[in-house]
């Protein structure tokens, strides 16, 4: 298979999104998924907990330097950015905030299509900001797929609109409908 | 996940950037190379499309002709951001749990590796001020970037910070007021001077310098997610050899030496904020 890797960006009714596309997925879903979720920085973990538990597939808080594995989705942790690093390894960073957000749903996207290529498959759901729009380009400038939440049935609309509009983007779609395009694409 | 080394086909600018850091290390003496390939990537493209120019390449031949911009370059790379009692309940661990063990000492030499422009040092003076263990000690706090351990001297506070700082300090069990570490004026506020007496701000590159003194305690706290992982090795081995039997090393709260092959010689002393205790040797 050529793809490597899915990435997703969510902000403003992140959590219930994200539970819906994630419980969709099967437990042998054959690559791993890297999340990011605008959040206070003083989270505690809430969100990878529950996800956790309705979700097959593992879910946990990215761990600085970890190799992404298949099966597995890896949030951001509050207050870093998340990278991919050249090697597949998780690379997280303090740096500024980038749209107004730390972590950056661009920082991850941009760098995961650096090292991926066409082989990443990039998501934007819900949310109220412009974040993701220019990792969805980089995305497509580089042959990757990307796929957006209908902003119609999104909770909140702008970061789906923006998406959208950013670059030619390949499938816009209902939440429900996102998982079962992953699966389909990856082929499970 | 992992390719052959034949599946990876480095593109041009991947190459260009190599040579960039090459450049860079041959004329300067300061050594990238082991840094995260993604970290410097963004931040040698962005400074690319910032200036306008067409490729690595050209940034290459700049930065042999004109200091001041590896001088920039410097800046993109290295990181700065910084707060007072950044991850309170790392402060808060370290005085209920580390400090007991550090008063068993007659003095006390604590190191701040890559203190950026100074915040987290002050923020463990007041700490040990309020554990009356101040006077005992000395703190070294190293940067290789000496712009910004100018401003680490002056203890120059940013104003919009101090609430944000005030409520770290308070989550962080201070025993005081914040206000009375530092002195405001009306668009600044200034470290209070007693806290500086029994700190030495010095330079220092982790990556080429080595050793300098016997240390009780080590913080170097996101600086090592900037680094490869070999960089990270060495590094702790840099801190290993630094440290006394007993001593204690402290990352920042989402760093480890899990992947360091230091990490036998270190006993995890608290999990949760990074703190490990270099192995009394058997
Ligand atoms: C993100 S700041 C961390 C500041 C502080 N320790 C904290 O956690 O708030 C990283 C600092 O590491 C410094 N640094 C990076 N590479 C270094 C090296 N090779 N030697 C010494 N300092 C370095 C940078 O200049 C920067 O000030």
């Amino acid at each position: 298979m050529v793809y490597k890797a899915v990435v997703i960006g969510t902000s403003t009714g992140g959590m219930a999104a994200l539970g819906e596309v994630l419980h969709a997925l099967p437990r042998n879903f054959p690559l791993p998924i890297l999340i990011v979720q605008h959040i206070s920085s003083r989270s505690d973990g809430f969100i990878v907990r529950y996800l956790n538990e309705l979700s097959a597939i593992r879910v946990k808080e990215a761990d600085e330097k970890e190799q992404i594995e298949a099966g597995c989705a890896y949030i951001s942790p509050p207050n870093y950015h998340m990278m991919l690093d050249q090697d597949s390894c998780i690379a997280l960073s303090v740096d500024s905030k980038v749209s107004y957000a730390r972590p950056s749903i661009d920082v991850l996207f941009e760098t995961a299509a650096d090292v991926l290529r066409e082989g990443l498959i990039g998501v934007i759901l819900t949310g109220a900001n412009s974040d993701g729009s220019k990792g969805i380009a980089a995305i497509k400038k580089r042959g990757g797929i990307a796929i957006v939440q209908d902003p119609a049935t999104a909770e909140a609309e702008a970061m789906p609109g923006y998406a959208i509009k950013a670059a030619q983007v390949d499938y816009v779609l209902s939440l429900k409908n996102i998982g079962a395009k992953l699966i389909e694409i990856v082929g499970v | 996940m992992k390719q052959d080394f034949n599946e990876i086909s480095l593109q041009n600018e991947d190459i260009e950037i190599m040579l960039l850091l090459e450049a860079i290390f041959i004329k300067y003496g300061y050594d990238f190379r082991g840094y995260s390939q993604a970290h410097i990537k963004r931040r040698i493209l962005r400074r690319k499309e910032l200036l306008g120019l067409s490729s690595v390449l050209e940034m290459i031949s700049r930065v042999l002709d004109d200091r001041s911009f590896f001088d920039t370059l410097m800046m993109d790379f290295s990181i700065n951001v910084t707060e007072m009692f950044r991850d309170p309940g790392f402060y808060k661990q370290f005085r209920s749990e580390v400090v007991p063990i550090l008063r068993t000492y007659p003095y006390l030499r604590i190191w701040h590796a890559g203190c950026s422009s100074g915040e987290e040092v002050y923020s463990m003076a007041i700490l040990l001020k309020e554990e009356n263990l101040y006077e005992k000690a000395q703190i070294y706090a190293t940067d290789f970037n000496e712009d910004v351990l100018e401003n680490a001297k002056e203890g120059i506070l940013s104003i919009d910070a101090l609430k944000e700082y005030t409520y770290n300090y308070q989550l962080s069990g201070g025993l005081s007021s914040f206000s009375d570490y530092y002195i405001a004026k009306y668009d600044s506020a200034i470290i209070e001077p007693s806290l500086k007496k029994k700190i030495i701000f010095a330079d220092h590159n982790l990556v080429t310098d080595g050793v300098f003194g016997e240390m009780h305690v080590v913080l170097c706290r996101n600086v090592m997610i900037y680094f490869g992982k070999a960089l990270q090795s060495k590094v702790t081995g840099l801190f290993y050899d630094s440290l006394c039997n007993g001593g204690f090393l402290c990352l920042g709260t989402k760093e480890s030496l899990k992947f360091t092959e230091y990490e036998k010689y270190f006993e995890c002393f608290s999990e949760e904020y990074k703190i490990y205790r270099k192995k009394f040797k058997a």
